[in-house]
């Protein structure tokens, strides 16, 4: 045995294993992925007895048989050659189904110990379950485990440490003489260097009751010629027979059963039409509170810290471009990042914590009929519902949705939901080119009517870029919904803690990386190249205006001097070459640069277009001065820039735009992969461009300007 | 034996409360096989708790655990003895 043992810890989903994982490495599970698919597996290095054990946690499974592409690489990791031991993560209270597996690993000839978890639910619902029966009937050490308190835990760390020792076989199970012939003919599927003849027979096993052609491909037609050979119903035969010996055992082991009566009472709630729907409207009120208003403070005192930092370093440092890089590049950058750590470690924690309970099955349960209807998956309702706060943390919370392409169609439609970014955009147009007295139907506002508008359009083009995307890109048939609704049970804090830190140490060290670098390239786009002559003119002025004592002048000069240095630089030049582009939109190039700004963040467009109307960076949505200044902008024929139909169309072109580096970055993250946000970037920003084209296009027929 | 074939009801037209006994799972590749591993099988006994407030999916009990299921997919499954009173699964 090589000096560090690999060990896999396999198990149903529900069954406890992360709980149990957690427990055993001291919580130093590190997140690794494995390459070209999004599924991840935590591993930890752990001393266990006298050895350096390996200990990775697989994702939960029913058997070792692959339908997808994430399944595939987990039960390939099951038979890779450099596996030591296995550890089955096995419920108490649903022991059979759970067994099935466990009989399925300890078929393959890998030494395997049991844990047998939730026997404190058992107990207290009258089962008496025997762990010496279960092991004496499947032949492997069977310890009960309370992951939460500790106890079995170091029975199970002996157990391993054994196996480890003097890694044995379990004994082979017995299988009915029908099935002889097509066992051996297995052994002969794989090639001999890739396991033992059990390893391999084992693995062509799993291929077969996979029946899923598209996800093993080559070995596919080996397997059918197998199954051809049989008489009778090969597969319904393999599995009947396996269950016949788990039934025996569990027959062995268990007195009484589990009701879950608790449960079922809450879930006569839960699921209920009216009930259901008005504790789910609550939640969902509640974690939209928390990721507005909750993070709130917090964010601010981030971003005065950030502030505090900028400032401490343009007192400490002389004035010029290093210091400039420094301040609004790096700072600023980091800054970027780190304002997004509270929503997304309170999105987490909150999705988390409604998964572990279990109630997230339940909405799935409840809702699936109409995400179903419109091509979704019913764990996408959460995160998609939470895109109105912020697209980021919606994005880290689509891990809930275990297929990978549901997955990434949630993802790519995500950020067409109006996320509370837009809102200073959209609460600064509508001041600007409406009339705040101005009535629909005599009490309707213009500005709530328009404003709705955008949500609405928001929705509806979520929507209809996942039925797009369902037939194009992301192509295949919606997979089906077998979704096993778990007791309900208390959220282990520990599990809890450990997926919020994931969560947003992932973002902040991953994601972060890149926003850093949009940041400082934002910043150089628009600081350079400066215009000298500029400089020295605006100084002699701020000079005679300080000399007069004339604050205000020289707060106007400092304006004067952005919007002119802005103008200059090299986004403000892009702007003005993108203009011809722009022009069927409405825009201008001052719209054009605070696009390019906005990049960064959707609310950076309002404090662009601060600087490009000489109001400065500080204006925000509330500015009279900006709103002054926009309603008073001119293009170069004399007409209004800011017209109510120009007004429209900026909103929605921020609707659907792809203007936030940070939700891009995400994608990438969790995509692991340039290709999605690079496709989100063009797709979005195509739908933008077409959609505000034919608005502006519409409405200028229509005799608006 | 008697002469006439016990009658056979689809898992879908179960209502809340009903129970039966699992005789076959119709169709085949990978759906069924799922079905099948998951313990969905002849003399497995399956118990219909609810339907979901829009009318699909469905949730059973079988092997003392829940499961989540749409009708399309539970009408592949054929139950006998259907019983009214009788309630959860083996476990």
């Amino acid at each position: 045995m090589s000096a560090t043992a690999k060990v896999l810890v396999l198990g149903n989903p529900n069954a406890g294993k992360t709980t149990l994982f957690n427990a055993l490495t001291g919580s130093r599970g590190k997140t690794a992925n494995y390459p070209g698919v999004t599924v991840e597996r935590r591993e930890a290095n752990v001393r266990i007895g006298a050895f350096d054990c390996d200990l990775v946690d697989l994702p939960g499974m029913y058997s070792l048989s692959a339908r997808s592409a994430e399944e595939r690489v987990a039960s390939e990791a099951f038979f890779a050659t450099d596996v030591g031991a296995a550890l089955v993560v096995c419920d108490a209270t649903t022991l059979s189904r759970h067994l099935y597996l466990a009989y399925s690993v300890i078929e393959s000839g890998r030494p395997t110990v049991i844990a047998l978890t939730m026997t404190d639910d058992a107990e207290s619902q009258g089962m008496q379950v025997s762990a010496a029966a279960l092991a004496e009937a499947l032949g492997v050490v069977v310890v009960p485990v309370i992951a939460r308190t500790g106890k079995g835990l170091p029975e199970l760390r002996a157990a391993i440490a054994n196996l480890v020792v003097s890694p044995v076989a379990p004994i082979d199970p017995a299988w009915g003489d029908a099935f002889f012939d097509v066992l051996a003919h297995l052994e002969g599927a794989f090639p001999e260097e890739s396991g033992s003849p059990r390893l391999r027979r084992s693995h062509a096993l799993s291929v077969l009751l996979a029946q899923s052609d598209e996800t093993h491909g080559p070995l596919a037609p080996r397997v059918r010629a197998i199954e051809a050979e049989y008489d009778g119903d090969l597969v319904l035969d393999l599995v009947a027979d396996r269950y016949r010996r788990v039934d025996a055992a569990v027959r062995a082991a268990v007195h009484g059963q589990s009701l879950h009566l608790g449960t079922e009472r809450i879930d006569g709630i839960l699921t209920h039409p009216v009930w259901g729907l008005t504790v789910f409207a609550i939640v969902m009120a509640l974690l939209f509170q928390a990721l507005f208003s909750g993070s709130e403070p917090i964010v601010a005192w981030i971003e005065n810290l950030v502030a505090s930092a900028q400032d401490a370093l343009g007192a400490a440092l002389p004035e010029g471009p290093f210091t400039s890089l420094l301040k609004d590049g790096v700072v600023a950058g980091v800054g970027n990042v780190l304002v997004f750590v509270p929503q997304i470690a309170m999105l987490s924690l909150f999705i988390v914590v409604l998964e572990d309970v279990g109630y997230l099955a339940r909405v799935a349960f409840v809702i699936d009929r109409v995400m179903r209807a419109l091509g979704l998956h019913g764990k996408a309702f959460v995160p998609l519902l939470s895109g109105f706060a912020c697209a980021v943390p919606a994005i880290i919370a689509t891990r809930t949705i275990e297929d990978r392409r549901d997955r990434l169609l949630t993802m790519l439609a995500l950020p067409f939901m109006s996320c509370s970014a837009r809102l200073p955009v959209y609460a600064l147009i509508t001041a600007v080119v409406f009339d705040p007295s101005a009535r629909v139907l005599g009490f309707i506002s213009v500005g709530a009517l328009v404003l709705f508008a955008m949500y609405a359009l928001s929705v509806v083009t979520t929507l209809s870029a996942v039925a797009v995307l369902r037939r194009t890109v992301i192509k295949g048939h919606p997979p089906a919904m077998l979704l096993e609704l778990p007791p309900y049970r208390v959220p282990s804090v520990r599990n809890v803690a450990l997926a919020v830190r994931d969560r947003t140490l992932s973002f902040v060290t991953s994601a972060g990386t890149l926003i850093l670098a949009i940041t400082v390239v934002l910043w150089v786009i628009l600081s350079f190249p400066r215009d000298a002559a500029i400089d020295s003119r605006i100084d002699a002025d701020v000079q005679t205006a300080t000399d007069r004592g004339d604050a205000e002048r020289v707060r106007e000069l400092a304006n004067e001097r952005q919007r002119l240095q802005l103008e200059a630089s090299a986004g403000g030049r892009l702007g003005k070459l993108c203009e011809p582009l722009l022009e069927p939109l409405g825009f201008d190039w001052r719209i054009g640069v605070g696009v390019i700004a906005s990049f960064a963040a959707r609310e950076v467009f309002v404090s662009t277009l601060g600087i490009v109307h000489g109001t400065g960076n500080d204006s925000d949505e509330g500015s009279l001065p900006l709103r002054a200044q926009l309603r008073a902008a001119r293009r170069t024929n004399g007409s209004p820039l800011y017209t109510p139909l120009v007004g429209v169309c900026i909103m929605v072109f921020f609707v659907l735009a792809a203007q936030c580096m940070s939700t891009l970055a995400a994608i990438k993250r969790e995509t692991q992969s340039w290709k999605w946000p690079l496709f989100s970037m063009v797709f979005m920003n195509t739908v933008a461009y077409v959609v505000t084209f034919l608005v502006y296009q519409v409405g200028r027929a229509l005799g608006f300007h | 034996m008697s002469e006439v074939a016990a009658p056979e009801v689809r898992l879908s037209v179960l209502r809340p409360g009903e129970s039966g006994e699992v005789v076959r799972v119709e169709g085949g590749g990978s759906m069924r096989a799922r079905l099948l591993e998951l313990g969905i099988l002849p003399g497995t006994r399956i118990s219909m708790t609810r339907t979901a407030p829009l009318g699909d999916p469905i949730e059973i009990r079988l092997r003392g655990y829940a499961l989540s299921i749409r009708k399309v997919d539970a009408a592949s499954i054929l139950l006998k003895d259907t019983d009214l009173a009788r309630a959860g699964g083996n476990e």
